[in-house]
């Protein structure tokens, strides 16, 4: 196998606030996030233009005025409240790529889809659970000023407010330090070796 | 596995079968080229042309800019230019092997019981059929892949989905999985992966199977499962990757053994009476929104988002769902293209005809199932009845390839996903068996197939 040059050149994230936004919708998937027609693609260029597309233009290409995207309030913010189960549907990491292209840190949600999540984490978005209750908070006053830190694995809102977030150690480990996790793997050839001689 | 899990670390698990294809691959092997890397094995990658891929003929590449647009083009050829520069041996056009990802992998015998197998897709889960652990992966993870034949995972927790009965006439795999979504939920698996057992599961075919499997991501699990048993063996042995003679031999020897024990506990279980299904369709625009075709839609389920989804569906609560007009039938994808969903469809549509205005296309899951279908006339019983018949691929299922329903039309699809746009902007669809899906052409509005039985 070559081993290349495996550059751990991914941004290191430690802690971030912005204000919020609030997509209050349960269940979004993938092609909500980012329509199939945006994939044919060989790059991740750009993808944050076809981002929630059906849903930030109409038939016309026009803006769709209340769609929180499309509101000032929404300018800057890194943050995004979804509802449950967000992340729904296919594989395609566009998805997390279209969020990232259009600025998203860290999307706070009940609960995500696998698939989503694990794409998410490989590319410096955090999907981030929270309880029942900080969501609704978080819902009810959307636009409040959240601080995320993976330091100190914590949520802290600016009315106090603050939840203690789960991560698994080395997803957090990779995404403190900025490390690509093929390096890990690649670390790792003598036992892959191994293995394919005992087994296959 | 090369190495389990650690409370720090996830474990390292070896990838027996990367299947990929011209949508989630570009990016990864753009960053194996950034980082100077090869491809570990390329005899482990399945590769084809699916997603994005034309289904009107393509004789040569030149005729790829004349049915296909840009964007689409110009991702295909730099799969052909990807799997040349990296070794990969690739089922494009021209090839009798080419098809949607999970049905060319059976139809090989590429996928067998107890292979652990990835693809940049999440109907990866469809291989589960055959007792194999397949769950799809996004392109970061096609590269980890495709670089060291590795993947870092977490254990995932069990499900049993324990079927009794046995499907009536006019009924199919298919409506068992709405059922079963309709039930979990669509994010009820999540974390999990399904294992289908109880007495139905031995009943049904391994083509039944797929379907069932290839819908478990519809309830949020990751892969779902039968357990490998002489059906399995009988529908492997003479596939072209199959092991031959003594090693097929050892190999059921092993396959046997993959089976559940008799006393597992799950983490969660659910039970589903298949002998009482009736033919199912859903009304909404997840997966979950599913009902029995001779019941009213329903006014909730409990979600938020009930009422909006019916909106955008233009579907009344409390209405039959019987007799709404419908526009579109697709009939393909990797939940139902197969010869026997083919068989399904024609069955019904033989001597009959599509209703005036509806476009019906019907899609074959490969070639080879295409050239099977041909070589039995059921081509000919499609087009008499005014279907369209295609070069196999994805189409309609996501619309990538210009096949796609129209702003604002109501399409029955055999398809997985009842998205909001998923099968085109605007487009409204309406997930059945290839059976109701065929009875609804006939009757250009949605129909119960039991007519017909
Ligand atoms: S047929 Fe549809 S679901 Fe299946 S692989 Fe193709 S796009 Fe995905």
């Amino acid at each position: 196998m070559t081993q290349g040059n495996i550059v751990n050149d991914m941004e290191k994230i430690i802690e971030f606030s912005s204000k919020t936004v609030v997509l209050s919708v349960n269940d979004i998937d993938t092609d909500q996030i980012i329509p199939a027609r945006f994939l044919t693609v060989t790059t991740k260029d750009g993808l944050g233009d076809g981002l929630f597309a059906d849903w930030r233009f109409d038939e016309d290409g026009n803006k769709v005025e209340q769609f929180p995207l499309n509101q000032d309030k929404s300018d800057g913010c890194t943050i995004l409240i979804s509802g449950s189960n967000f992340g729904c549907g296919s594989s395609r990491e566009h998805a997390p790529w279209a969020l990232v292209d259009y600025g998203f840190k860290a999307i706070l949600s009940t609960s995500f889809a696998d698939i989503f999540r694990n794409n998410a984490l490989k590319n410096g978005l955090l999907p981030l659970t929270v309880s029942e209750e900080f969501h609704a908070m978080l819902t009810e006053n959307e636009g409040i000023e959240v601080t995320v830190s993976l330091e100190k694995m914590m949520i802290h809102a600016s009315n106090g407010m603050k939840e203690a977030f789960d991560l698994e150690p080395f997803s957090r480990y990779c995404l403190m330090n900025g490390i690509d996790q093929l390096g890990f793997i690649m670390n790792h050839e003598e036992q892959i070796n191994a293995f394919e001689n005992k087994g296959q | 596995m090369v190495i389990q899990e650690t409370k720090e670390t996830p474990a390292i698990l070896y990838i027996d079968l990367h299947l990929i294809h011209e949508v989630t691959t570009p990016q990864a092997f753009q960053s194996l080229r950034d980082k100077g890397l090869s491809v570990r094995d390329p005899k482990k990658v399945l590769a084809t042309m699916d997603h994005s891929t034309p289904t009107l003929p393509v004789n040569s590449i030149a005729d790829l800019d004349i049915v296909a647009e840009k964007g689409p083009a110009d991702q295909i050829r730099d799969m052909i230019k990807n799997c040349e520069d990296f070794g990969i041996e690739l089922h494009g056009f021209g090839s009798d092997k080419r098809g949607i990802v999970h049905v060319i992998g059976p139809e090989l015998g590429a996928t067998q019981p107890g292979k652990t197998i990835v693809c940049g897709d999440s109907h990866t889960s469809t291989h589960g059929a055959f007792g194999a652990l397949a769950f799809g992966i996004g392109t970061t993870e096609v590269g980890h892949v495709l670089a060291s034949q590795c993947l870092l995972q977490r254990k995932p927790k069990t499900f049993a989905v324990n079927m009794s009965g046995a499907l009536k006439s006019g009924v199919s795999a298919k409506d068992i999985i709405l059922k079963i979504i309709q039930e979990v939920g669509v994010d009820g698996g999540v974390g999990h992966i399904i294992e289908y057992r109880g007495q139905t599961a031995g009943l049904l075919s391994l083509e039944e199977r797929m379907t069932i499997c290839n819908m478990s991501i519809e309830a949020g699990a990751r892969a779902g499962m039968f357990a490998p048993d002489d059906k399995t063996f009988d529908y492997l042995i003479d596939k072209p990757m199959s092991p031959k003679g003594l090693d097929w031999d050892e190999a059921i020897q092993r396959w046997s053994r993959l089976v559940t024990d008799e006393n597992a506990e799950f983490d969660k279980e659910v039970t589903i009476d298949v002998d009482r299904l009736s033919p199912m369709v859903t009304y909404g625009t997840n997966p979950g929104m599913a009902m029995q075709i001779d019941d009213v839609v329903p006014a909730s389920n409990g979600d938020l988002g009930h009422k909006q989804s019916l909106n955008y569906m233009q579907i009344e609560a409390d209405k039959p769902i019987i007799g709404k007009e419908i526009d579109v039938v697709f009939i393909g994808s990797c939940t139902n293209s197969r010869i026997s969903d083919l068989h399904d469809a024609a069955e019904i549509l033989k001597g009959r005809k599509v209703s005036n205005g509806v476009r019906a296309l019907v899609v074959p899951g490969s070639q080879a199932v295409k050239k099977e279908a041909e070589s039995l006339g059921l081509d000919k019983i499609f087009e008499s009845a005014g279907a369209e018949w295609r070069e196999s691929g994805c189409s309609m299922c996501l619309g990538m390839n210009g096949d796609t329903v129209g702003n604002g039309q109501l399409a029955v699809s055999t398809s997985n996903r009842n998205f909001e746009g998923r099968q085109g902007k605007g487009a409204r669809t309406i997930l059945a068996s290839p059976k109701t899906a065929a009875a609804s052409a006939i009757a250009g509005s949605v129909d119960d197939p039991r007519k017909y039985s």
